[in-house]
């Protein structure tokens, strides 16, 4: 039983990993762009936003499977 | 259930598990110890009884809130609608403006075709599935105590995290890019485009049919859980922080400072997923709509 808690922390672990450096990447570059032209800032800013979601897309899957696991797996609930 | 309080993971449980309305096999042994002769259509009583219904269980409350944001909605828009005055505007009908002029002006530079329906489509989406991710502002206790002391045992009020309602809206936008690609593109351009995508040569044909089956199936996949994924987890902090209020005053307090921290940064969540849906259902669509 307590393998489904690892297998939920390991998911939730380099889910949080690659979603941490999409972000920072993404961060980094709207600085630099909005740094070369402020004029785009608030442009940049609307696309920055439409992709942090869609890179934390599949972290948050993850995340919702991993939740699934540990408290509805793990107690054996419904099984 | 009722009486002393619950434990922690009975907490987490009933506030995870749906109204469910289904059929139970015969001889089903109920929560009671009545076993059941006859295939019965009931409320189940507790997810083990709701997954045993299997396939034929309907959620009620995801339903019926969902179909109730859906209501309330189209009324809104349509009461503004047809108040539309072009003198001096009221309050409301700013605001409603304001969101359809949004709306059109994103769906104008990502859809590229012609169709009146996708406009007023990802109006749609993106209202809807807003109210519905609103709901998760509520704090977790209220409704499902309120509806305790009606008798009713189980309720969540957030449609949005129950997988079969966001799953089921991403098939519906699937089937509808289905359609469209079908009408642009004829059966045989949207076959062609399947099988000769990548590499134009029929030797590539099973790896091309491969890789667009893959991509085709993760779009909608990826739609539905995404909204899925953000709201579950979401409501599943809110529900972890609901627990620390049962631990004594400091953590209460705390929790209280948790809670509208999360809550405030659950505003954006909410809003960008919504946004999300609706910017990838109008990109899928006019995917779609591409006629080489």
């Amino acid at each position: 039983m307590e393998l489904v808690i690892i297998a939920a922390a390991i998911m939730l672990g380099l889910g949080a990993l690659g979603a941490a450096v999409g972000m920072g990447l993404l961060g980094g570059r709207l600085l630099e762009g909005t740094a070369r032209q402020p004029e785009l800032g608030p442009m940049l800013q609307g696309k920055m936003f439409l992709l942090a979601g869609l890179i934390d897309a599949i972290p948050i899957i993850g995340v919702g499977i991993a939740m699934y696991l540990i408290f509805v797996v793990a107690p054996g609930v419904g099984a | 259930m009722a009486g002393e309080n619950p434990t922690t993971t009975e907490y987490i449980q009933h506030h995870l598990t749906n109204l469910t309305y289904g059929k139970l096999p015969a001889g089903y042994e109920r929560y009671d110890g009545t076993v059941l002769e006859a295939d019965t259509w009931t409320m189940a009583h507790g997810s083990a009884e709701a997954s045993a219904m299997g396939f034929n269980a309907f959620h009620v409350d995801s339903l019926a809130w969902s179909f109730g944001l859906g209501v309330i909605f189209c009324a809104l828009f349509a009461l503004v609608a047809k108040s539309v005055t072009s003198g001096v505007p009221g309050r409301l009908q700013n605001f409603v403006e304001i969101i359809v002029e949004f709306i059109d002006n994103n769906v104008k530079d990502m859809f590229h075709g012609r169709n009146p329906l996708v406009a007023p489509l990802a109006l749609t989406i993106f209202v809807w599935v807003f109210l519905m991710n609103l709901m998760d502002l509520v704090p977790v206790d209220v409704v499902p105590s309120l509806m305790m002391a009606l008798g009713v045992e189980y309720h969540k009020i957030v449609p949005s995290t129950d997988p079969n309602i966001t799953l089921g809206m991403a098939v519906a936008v699937f089937i509808l890019m289905l359609y469209y690609s079908i009408k642009i593109k004829g059966l045989g351009g949207f076959v062609k485009e399947l099988t000769m995508h990548p590499f134009n040569h029929w030797l590539f044909i099973p790896v091309n049919l491969f890789m667009e089956l893959v991509g085709l199936l993760a779009k909608p996949f990826s739609l539905g859980l995404r909204l899925f994924g953000n709201m579950y987890a979401g409501e599943m902090i809110f529900i972890l922080i609901a627990v620390m209020y049962s631990a004594g005053l400091f953590f209460g307090l705390f929790g209280g400072f948790l809670q509208l921290g999360w809550a405030i940064f659950h505003i954006l969540v909410i809003t960008l997923q919504a946004f999300i849906f609706m910017v990838l259902t109008v990109v899928y669509l006019s995917m779609a709509h591409e006629d080489h």
